[in-house]
Order: structure tokens, then sequence, then C-alpha cells
């Protein structure tokens, strides 16, 4: 079982993952980027809170403008290894200019938290046995950063010129 | 253990940030080891993160390859290195191709300690392993070297800072290899490498960077090609930025041996890799947090400040026997200074290790490196050291020193100036020894005017497909392979790793490790009789191919 780990606190999952062949039930959903694709209009026109879910190998700029309408991005991890959603959280926060949330999920390591967090990351799925000290340890672990990235955290560089 | 004479190069000094990140990565890998010897974390989930450490698991043991950022030691730092080779190794380490120093005989719980000593000197294991970007490699002799455009270090420093714990690029599809050249003559194999920057002037005089990608060795070699052909300075993170996301995104996940970018560059082909990037370019550019001022630029360039060398010099070579003679032939070359030398220390003593070091050859090289050569050494990707900056009345003395330590071979660049990887003697991956084939063949060609009559022949060897000692990019290439549980060794003709990059051909069936000294012999017959006035191994293969060297390789082999 995983729990909902949300701008550090745990927080009850108000979304219900969908399959794509199953009828949407009410209330905020969040489905498959084909299913979206497919019943954008309808999805849309509903009103309440929606959330798509990325394979690891769908590009997020497919939503365009789309996703500003959208309260929730969900990019999976299919095992720790595969880095694509570092670069497709990027790219959501940074170039698409998305406020809302953007989960992780699937098989993600702890070391790999804070360079979720550094990415765009604000939200995820983490097993039941772990904790917000776990969380916080993890974040805390590297106090200063030298690159920009979607964080807005002060660069070494910024730091220096201090 | 201190040295009253230790003195401080002008090289990159770390600052508080500096300090803090290195020991705070020491810390945090210290609990990674904890977790794994308690066993939470699985070998599986370890591994990645004890191989962004720099710490692999070989045949015997643990193996620590220790980045050497650009070639450029202190001579407090190879001190560090000596004590440590001293202390929880066997007394040596191994340079390698890569300007790194392995470490082959290290036990998991000292790995913390190791790191700590390291970063009490500035240095470091981050990224020397795992998908994500390695340690920056750059031109030997930067920042000393006569026909040098700009000194490629400070370049590489800032490249070495933004790709430390990158969070973007630290799981890869595979692992990226960056290395920066700063003349026109390539000495750090540029156009072998993931991505590589070349200080360039253009027309207007200015100078910027020509970047290019997908250059590689392994089972599928590849010469980069360019992607940038003149990258403005402000520029080069934002446009390096845009190279690895397009990499990230679709390089291959599916199949470790296609998962380099020098694939994805030859599936897309180069003009829609260029177009990919110059887009998401324009969208970091845009952001512009990435942004390189001309003031850091300049920050960084003021510490690797050229030293303030004597003045007035001659620029003659002094008299010191026909041994020292041979030796500056080979291993002196032109200094920027007048009456100032490079010189190259090759660890290629015909029988020796190619690339090892004791503990006690290491400190006496720190001692020559501040008595000689303003306290700072150079590591090359073939394997060998340099003191950049010596002046050519010191060089007598620097030569009796290195003849007492067994390094004064005057073979640098010579045919027994030889790059091997370290073979199935160390490497969970090789499937054949590389060493003492290395050892067989330098000794068949230890006399030293049969050397010089041969002039410049490059051999590399590797003991398995991976490529690690370069035998793609070797005049004389060499790569064991296993044939049944015996050892057999290719030959490869006409590679080069230099600006004249080539991958070599394979000239058929395999040797036995009893033939394959031999053949190489009768293989550098062939050139000595065929070649023309001034013509190197390589242009003479160049001229007349294949068939004259293949037929006399396999001549005594088949009789």
């Amino acid at each position: 079982m995983t729990k909902l780990l949300k701008s550090g606190a745990f927080a009850a999952d108000a979304f219900q993952a969908t399959a794509d062949d199953a009828a949407l039930p009410d209330g905020p959903v969040i489905v498959s980027l084909a299913r979206f694709e497919k019943e954008r209009e309808t999805l849309l026109a509903r009103n309440t809170p929606i959330g798509v879910r990325l394979k690891s190998d769908e590009n997020p700029t497919r939503l365009g403008d789309d996703v500003n309408r959208l309260s929730l991005v969900a990019l999976e991890f299919p095992k720790f290894r595969d880095g694509r959603a570092f670069s497709w959280a990027r790219l959501v926060r940074t170039r698409l200019g998305f406020k809302g949330e953007i989960r992780a999920v699937g098989d993600f390591l702890f070391d790999q938290l804070s360079y979720q967090h550094r990415v765009g990351f604000d939200a995820w799925e983490v097993p039941d046995h772990f904790t917000i000290e776990m969380f916080n340890a993890a974040l805390a672990e590297m106090t200063n950063v030298y690159q920009p990235a979607a964080d807005g955290k002060k660069t070494i560089r910024e730091l220096r010129a201090h | 253990m201190l040295n009253p004479r230790q003195v401080e190069p002008n090289m990159y000094r770390y600052d508080e940030f500096d300090s803090k990140f290195v020991h705070e990565r020491v810390t945090q890998f210290a609990g990674q080891v904890e977790r794994r010897l308690t066993g939470e974390l699985t070998e599986d989930q370890f591994k990645p993160l004890r191989l962004m450490n720099g710490l692999y698991l070989q045949l015997h043991a643990y193996m620590l390859r220790v980045a050497v950022p650009y070639g450029t030691l202190s001579s407090k730092q190879l001190r560090r290195l000596a004590h440590i080779a001293r202390t929880y190794d066997k007394n040596f380490g191994h340079f390698t191709t890569r300007q790194n120093i392995q470490y082959n005989w290290i036990k998991l719980v000292d790995v913390p300690a190791i790191l700590r000593e390291l970063a009490e000197v500035e240095m470091h294991a981050i990224q020397t392993s795992g998908n994500c970007i390695r340690n920056v490699t750059a031109d030997q002799f930067a920042g000393a070297a006569a026909d040098e455009i700009e000194d490629p270090r400070p370049l590489a420093e800032i490249i070495r800072q933004w790709s430390s714990l990158h969070p973007e690029f630290l799981f890869l599809p595979r692992k990226f290899k960056i290395a920066v050249g700063g003349s026109p003559n390539d000495r750090a194999a540029l156009l072998y490498h993931d991505m590589a920057v070349e200080i360039v002037r253009n027309k207007e005089g200015r100078t910027g960077y020509k970047v290019l990608v997908g250059g590689g060795m392994g089972r599928t070699p590849y010469i980069a090609q360019v992607i940038g052909e003149f990258v403005e300075k402000d520029d080069i993170l934002a446009f390096m930025e845009a190279v690895m996301r397009v990499y990230n995104e679709q390089g291959r996940r599916d199949n470790i041996y296609k998962a380099r970018i020098k694939i994805l560059t030859n599936a897309l082909g180069i003009e829609e890799m260029r177009r990919q990037v110059n887009i998401e370019f324009a969208e970091i550019k845009k952001v512009g947090t990435l942004q390189l001022p001309q003031a850091e630029l300049d920050r960084i360039t003021a510490y690797f400040a050229v030293p303030a060398f004597e003045t007035g010099l001659s620029d003659a070579m002094p008299d010191a026997g026909p041994d020292f003679a041979n030796w500056v032939r080979t291993n002196i070359t032109a200094h920027k200074a007048p009456g100032y030398a490079i010189a190259t220390i090759t660890l290629k003593t015909p029988g020796q290790v190619p690339g090892d070091a004791t503990s006690e050859q290491m400190d006496i090289i720190a001692d020559l490196m501040d008595e000689f050569s303003v306290g700072e050494v150079r590591v090359t990707h073939e394997q060998n050291l340099v003191l950049p900056h010596v002046r050519n009345k010191d060089l007598p003395a620097i030569f009796a020193k290195l003849k007492e330590l067994d390094f004064a071979s005057p073979n640098a660049g010579l045919i027994t100036d030889i790059i091997a990887c370290p073979g199935l003697d160390y490497c969970d991956l090789a499937n054949a020894r590389s060493i003492p084939i290395a050892q067989k063949i330098a000794l068949k060609f230890e006399d030293l005017d049969r050397q010089h009559k041969i002039g410049e022949l490059k051999i590399k060897i590797s003991g398995c497909i991976n490529a690690c000692g370069h035998h793609h990019a070797g005049h004389i290439g060499i790569l064991g392979v296993d044939k049944k549980g015996v050892e057999f060794y290719q030959l490869l003709l006409g590679g080069s790793g230099a600006e004249d990059a080539s991958i070599g051909d394979i000239m058929g069936p395999g040797f036995t490790e009893h033939e394959i000294a031999g053949a190489v012999e009768r293989v550098v017959e062939v050139y000595l009789a065929q070649r023309n006035d001034g013509e190197r191994f390589l242009d003479t293969y160049r001229r007349i191919g294949m068939e004259k060297f293949k037929a006399a390789a396999y001549e005594t082999v088949a009789a």
C-alpha cells in the first residue's frame, strides 16, 4: 500500500485513479494521457479537478495549454533507474508553467526524493512505512546546489555573490 | 606528512560552499553504506548509489575511482593519494584513461573514511561511475601548451560544478562523458566523447565553443559530430543542458548496448538532433537562469592564472648526455613561456603495468612538483603524468630523479607508451587480460634505438568490447576476446584519437596470447619497409591499406 505525501505532509488523496475502460466516477479523477486526449471535451466540461498520468515515454508537452486546466500531473517511474520523469517534471513546471500538483508514482528511492523535489515534484506516493522525518531528512542531506532547477533554490553561485 | 616546501599551484580552490558540498556528500554516502550493511538497501538499489560515488564491485574486491577533475593535481593532493594507497590499498594506485585514479583493493567499510580524506584535500569520487555525467576531462597540457587558444580548465571546472548532482541528469540512459580542449591539436580524444567542447576562434577573432556530440568507443564506435559550430560563451551551459535533456528524454533504455548518445545521434541523424537541441536551447535560454556571466567565467579563470614565469631564460636545452637527450626528444613538449618546457613522465617503463604508481613513487613525484613545477602535475588520458611548468635548465635534475624511480623511459608517444585497461586481472567485465599483453609488447620493443626508429606509434589495448583501453583509437589497437574459455586478441589498424580521429579497421581472426606480440612486430616491420619519408605508422597505413599488413601478420601463424 502507498500513501500520499504532499507539500511536506501526509494528505488524503482526493483523486480517484480511473482505468481507461472504467466509467468515470464523480469527483476528482486521474486518467491516462491516452484517455485524456480521447475524451478531452467531456473531461474538461465536467468541472471537477482532473489529473493526467503520464508514462515515462510520454512527453508532457503533448498536453500543450491544456495543462493549465488540469489540477494534477502524475509522472510514472516504471523503475527507479528510468530517469525520464526528471526531465518531464522540469518541462511541466518550467516550460509549461504548471502550478498544480506534480506527483511521483511508481518505483523510486528515498535517495531520489531530493532530486525529484528539485525538478518540480511536490507530491509522492510513498510506501506505508515512510515517515515525514524521512522525507525531511532526504531533503536536508545536501544543503546547497550548484545548478538552477525548478525549485527556485538559490544556487551556490548566487550565494557566493552575497 | 605536511611537506614544509609544499607549493600551492594556481588551480581551482574550494570555498566554503564546495567544501560543505563534498563533506555532506560523504556523510550521505556513509548513511547509504550503513543502510546496505543492515540490509535496508538491496544490492540492486545500492548499486547506482555506490556507482555515483565511484565505487565498483570488481572480481576480487571493491574498486574506488577517484576523480581528478580535468587531470589537474596539486602536490598536496598527490601526497594524499599516496597516503590512501598506503593505508587502505596495496600501496599503489592506477591512473586511468579518463584522468582518474583507481584503487583496486578497497574494503566497503573503509570507503567513507577514504572519501573524508579526499574531501579534506578538495577531492571526491562523485560521478566517476554510474549513468550520469562523469568526471570532466581536458587537455593535459592546458595552460602550458604553446599551441593553445585558451586554457580549457576554467570551463571544465564550471562544467564540473554544473554537472555535480544535477537533479535532472543522474539517471540517464547510460554514462555520459564530457571533454574540453583548448587547442587545434586534440590531446583529449575529444572526438570519442559523448559530448566535447573545443575552444575556437571565429572569423571576427572572438573565442567561443564548438560543441560535438555522439562520439564513443564500446562495441559500436563513432566519431563525434558537430552540433554547435560556434556557441557563445555565455550560452554554453544552456546549450549543454539542451543536449542532455534531448538525450535523457529519447536515449534508448531498452538495450544497454544501444543506450549511449552516439546511438541516438545516429538514429535521429545529426540534422534532426541539432534541430531538437536548438529548440530546447532556445527555451532554456529564454528562462535565463543558466546563462554564464562573463564575470563568473573571469572569476573561475583567475584561479588558473598563469604562474609567474621567470623571464630572460634561454630556450636552449642543457647538455646532459645521450640518455637525457633521448628523453628530451620524446618526453618534452613546447611550452608557451621561453625557457620553459612541459615534461611527460611515462608510467610505461617496459615490463610495468601501464598507469600504475606506488605510494613511494607518488610521494617523490610530489616532491618534484614542489621543487620544479610550481606544485602541479597533470594526469593524461594516455595514463601518464605531466609536469606542466618546468625550466629547461632543471630538466637534467628531474630526469636524474625519475631514473631513480624507474619512470624515466624516453618513450612518450612511442610504441612502448601503451594504453591498457585493467583487463581480466581485475575487471569483472573483461574477457581477456590486457596488462600481460602490454608488458610483452613493451619488452619486445624495449630497445630504444628501435623505438625511435619506429617513431610515433600508439598501441591501445582493451580486454573486452567496452573499449576502456581505447583500442578503436589506437594506431594499432588490440581487443581481447574470449573464444570457448580461451583468450584471443584481435588486431585493429589505423585508428586515431587525435584531431585526425578515425576508427581502426579489424584485421581478421584473433591471435593467441603467445602469437599477438609477434604479429604486432611483423606489422611494424611492414611499416618500416613501406614508409615514405616523414610518415608515421598511421600515415603509411592510410596510404597503403590493410593488405600487406594482414599478409605479414598471419604469415608465421599459418606456417
